[in-house]
């Protein structure tokens, strides 16, 4: 998601970008995407970060439409706000200090989120009935959502339309600088340029490495549930739960550190499934038609990693997990950054090395 | 569309009436839901969700999923896997189901 | 269950019937699952209903199909536990098996697996095939078996494979109309292949069976042409003619009702489901699962026994279930491996006719609609993806089934790619040029049918202990 996004930016300026991508069953964190584009839950620890996740939620709608223009791909893109639906007191009580930590945190800027009752909420969804244990639900207007699969396509359409060319079956294997040029190395032969950028999710940390950059991430595996499509009921995401343009529920939200095992289990299935009748009873008689696990790209503090390496410049890493959310700043802006050299505001606030100084 | 064979028992057990658009149809108890429909010469079974195309069973055996209807109010069921019970009421589905009505909240423990 | 079973055994045709008792005859606690109300599988379905109450389906199916009779009782007299109206929908390395019975989840667990899960049709992408009034050769026998139905109005049947032949003799006999057989059979394969067979008897016998179809096929007035191609389905709403090329002649013909048929592959969606290796069949384009001589599987506990191991018949089905369920009692200590390899040396005997036709039968029945020429040709029936819209994302770089899936829908609806992943391999290779070995397959995940979210939030996960 961020190198196609990356990519698309590019080509759409007239940079000569070839993307090299990996195999048909490769660990692909793309496919796996909710499809959220979320900015309440984004950023604690990091503000410069929670920002970054606003200002990308504002880009998204003219970022949509151009996509729409270019393509004829209409991406279903939503920008009317998102819940995070709260069961029980504990839930509400947990958010409400959540709420005021990040406005604390965010200072001048402030932090849009609130609060809202089980009566707000079923208001917004007058064609589906909320369940009683739905006690209240934390209400963000920038929050909104996207058909993943789409964008991605239509990312891929527009970089290709625009002169980008792509090339599959072609794990970048290692990575070779000399004389101000990068040499990529696959099993398909050998691709040169003076600028090379990593947004390669699970293969990043060994390639950003011999390119000077350390990228720690880990994986971290979300289970994802869809069902049979229905008529549309859910006019709004919520952070667990989303109605996709197809009509299919789709639910999701765990978190397991299990590897880079992209399977599911029962146990956490069970649970999603029990969450999402408890959220909508109507749903207990509607069917799960596919049931799949991803692996996350997660970065230590969960925030983006942008950075271009000091000892070979010219290499650039941009990775997080948040690949729809920030699909429309790195299309306008990394981009640019990359092809110019133009730095957005406080961008140094997401290199890697910030994970080497000891915590205060 | 289908009719019994010739040399079948015809007559004999022959005593489950289900309703297919609210018309009786007389079936044995080991027809399954789509195979006592065909016997009425339906046409079409369903409405697809992406175009509305006119769809009727084609394997029979629970692997196309061509011949999802509604039965009893509950949409999306594999009426070749579903046996007749007296009295059922069927439809064709029209594109996407609509959301089921009310029901139970779960964990009645 | 609260305890693990010694054996699971999904799927109650032959392979499973055969697997069940045997394991069950060697002291092994058994746990049959089958999705249909009675056992049978699709090869002898609803046979108890017809032995008993239907001598007339009986008689036009066939001595073959009465045949089944017999493993069904052998099944319903031993001690294995038979749980019809059972979908499993997921199944786990480790054993487990989810499955729903009457709108309930619930789990099992064995300590070894055997899948016997079957065939189900090769899909058959002409034009027109998604109208109301085609079905399948298969589904018209199913509707035989289990309803004592045949279609009311003009008929042809059209495509390759034994059981084409076989469903016209049979619905000829029950009283269908039939306005033609159209086979497009390739006439080179049946005499070329003709000569193959090294000796093999059973080969020639066959040969001379089927001549004999054809023989009474003809007799009763039902014309058959051969080497037809550019077979298109025509209508407004359903059905309402069909339309091929035999030699150089246009062939046309009013019906009610097109039976297609183009052979039949392994059912894997259950290997694939837990994770099994499958290698690719050339002669007949098809997956089936990685196996040992016994059916053990890439994973260990798991066997493949019967059509869903690789398309064999019924009759070696049932030898091949009786060859898992030997293995079955060695690995979990009933019998030596002496007395197992003992046991099976005539279950092999027995079986080995059976197989020793399939290359004849591999060869004559090469499969006739594995690529759709046109663009417009639906092959993704569920999502409504076209042969043209595949190609062209093919061509604009998405390299495998599963990128194809993401980017076009295809292969995500109900159907969880029954009726399209080969095509759509097939496709891929073919704008590639490429093996179609190397292409793949969709990637399936479970449910292996749908499950509400009801009966998941409500199913007893301690019902096995782990």
């Amino acid at each position: 998601m961020f190198g196609a996004a990356i990519a698309y930016g590019l080509s759409r300026a007239g940079v000569d970008t070839l993307m090299l991508d990996g195999h048909d069953n490769n660990l692909r964190a793309a496919r796996g995407n909710f499809g959220l584009v979320w900015v309440q839950s984004k950023g604690k620890g990091l503000q410069r970060y929670a920002d970054w996740s606003r200002e990308s939620a504002c880009l998204w709608s003219g970022f949509a439409e151009e996509l729409t223009d270019i393509t004829g791909v209409s991406i279903a893109h939503r920008n009317d706000g998102g819940m995070m639906l709260l069961l029980g007191d504990e839930e509400v009580e947990k958010r409400k200090l959540e709420i005021a930590e990040m406005s604390k945190q965010s200072g001048a800027t402030g932090y849009d989120c609130e609060i809202i009752t089980h009566a707000d909420i079923q208001a917004y969804f007058p064609d589906i009935k909320l369940g009683k244990a739905v006690t209240g639900a934390s209400f963000c207007p920038h929050d909104g959502d996207v058909n993943p699969l789409k964008l991605l396509r239509a990312m891929h359409s527009g970089f290709v339309n625009s002169g980008g060319r792509y090339k599959s079956r072609c794990t970048v294997n290692t990575i070779d600088h000399a004389n101000g040029v990068f040499t990529a190395n696959t099993q398909e032969g050998q691709f040169l340029a003076p600028k090379i950028v990593l947004a390669a999710g699970h293969g990043i940390s060994q390639l950003a490495e011999s390119v000077g950059i350390d990228a720690p991430i880990r994986p971290q595996r979300g289970q994802v549930l869809i069902t049979e499509r229905i008529q549309q009921v859910l006019p709004m995401p919520l952070n667990s739960v989303r109605q996709t343009d197809e009509g299919g529920f789709q639910f999701g939200n765990s978190e397991e550190d299990i590897g880079f095992d992209d399977g599911t289990s029962l146990d956490v299935v069970q649970n999603i499934a029990l969450r999402a009748v408890q959220s909508f009873p109507q749903l207990s008689t509607v069917r799960l038609v596919r049931n799949w696990g991803c692996v996350r790209v997660l970065t230590p503090d969960k925030c983006a990693i942008y950075e271009e390496s000091i000892s070979h410049p010219g290499a650039y890493v941009a990775t997080s997990h948040s690949g729809v959310t920030l699909a429309a700043i790195n299309a306008r802006l990394v981009s640019k950054w990359i092809a110019t050299g133009e730095q957005p505001t406080d961008f140094n606030h997401f290199s890697a090395s910030r994970f080497h100084v000891q915590a205060t | 569309m289908f009719r019994r064979h010739d040399k079948s028992s015809q007559a004999k057990g022959d005593n489950v009436t289900i309703y297919f658009e609210d018309v009786p149809i007389i079936c044995k108890p080991t027809d399954s839901v789509a195979a006592a429909v065909l016997l009425s010469d339906p046409g079409y079974t369903r409405r697809t969700p992406v175009t509305k195309a006119p769809r009727a069973p084609y394997c029979m055996m629970g692997t196309c999923f061509e011949c999802l209807m509604d039965i009893n109010g509950v949409e999306n069921q594999q009426a070749c896997m579903v046996p007749v019970r007296d009295g059922m009421k069927v439809r064709r589905q029209n594109g996407v189901p609509i959301l089921p009505g009310d029901s139970k909240e779960p964990g009645n423990d | 269950m609260t305890e693990p079973a010694d054996l699971i055994v999904i799927g109650a045709g032959p392979a499973g019937l055969a697997a069940a008792s045997l394991a069950s005859k060697h002291n092994l606690s058994v746990l049959l699952l089958d999705e249909q109300a009675a056992p049978g599988g699709q090869i002898y379905r609803n046979i108890e209903h017809n032995i008993t109450h239907e001598s007339e389906t009986c008689a036009i199916l066939g001595a073959e199909y009465a045949y089944g009779a017999a493993l069904a009782e052998t099944c319903r007299a031993s001690d294995v536990t038979y749980t019809p109206g059972a979908t499993v929908w997921r199944i786990d390395p480790d054993g487990s098996v989810a499955y729903s019975v009457n709108g309930a989840a619930h789990t099992a667990k064995g300590r070894r697996i055997i899948l016997a899960t079957g065939a189900l049709e090769r899909p058959v992408p002409i034009p027109g095939w998604t109208l109301p009034g085609v079905m399948t050769a298969g589904a018209a026998q199913t509707l035989l078996k289990a309803s004592a139905m045949l279609p009311s109005g003009r008929v042809v049947v059209a495509g390759t494979g034994p059981l084409a032949m076989l469903v016209t003799l049979q619905l000829i006999d029950a009283g269908a109309d039939i306005a033609a057989l159209l086979e497009t059979t390739r006439k080179r394969d049946y005499f070329s292949n003709a000569m193959l067979l090294p000796g093999a008897m059973a080969g020639q016998d066959y040969l001379r069976r089927g001549m004999a179809m054809r023989r009474a096929i003809r007799a009763s007035g039902v014309p058959i042409y051969g080497g037809v191609t550019e077979l298109e389905a025509r209508g407004d709403g359903q059905v309402s003619s069909v339309r091929g090329r035999s030699g150089g002649e246009r062939l046309t013909f009013e019906i009610d009702t097109l039976l297609v048929h183009d052979g039949v592959v392994p059912n894997i969606q259950a290997t694939r489901q837990v994770g099994c290796e499958h290698e690719w069949y050339e002669p007949q384009r098809y997956w089936r699962p990685v196996r040992d001589s016994w059916g053990t599987t890439s994973i260990d506990t798991i066997t493949v026994a019967g059509d869903g191991a690789g398309i064999s018949g019924a009759r070696a089905a049932e030898y091949l279930g009786q060859l898992a369920a030997l293995d079955a009692a060695y690995r979990l200590d009933k019998i030596s491996m002496a007395d197992r390899d003992s046991a099976a040396r005539p279950i092999r005997s027995a079986m080995q006719p059976h197989t020793a036709i399939r290359p004849l039968l591999d060869g004559v029945f090469t499969p006739s609609f594995t690529t759709p020429h046109g663009d417009d040709t639906i092959v993704c029936r569920c999502e409504e993806v076209t042969a043209g819209e595949i190609r062209t994302a093919v061509a604009q770089g998405v390299m495998g089934p599963n990128q194809i899936k993401s980017f076009t829908r295809c292969g995500m609806g109900p159907c969880q790619g029954r009726n399209c992943g080969l095509t759509v391999a097939e496709l891929i290779a073919d704008v590639q040029g490429v093996p179609v070995s190397d292409v793949g397959y969709f990637r399936l995940r479970p449910p292996i049918k749908p499950v509400t979210l009801g009966e998941l939030a409500a199913m007893d996960l301690s019902e096995t202990d782990s």
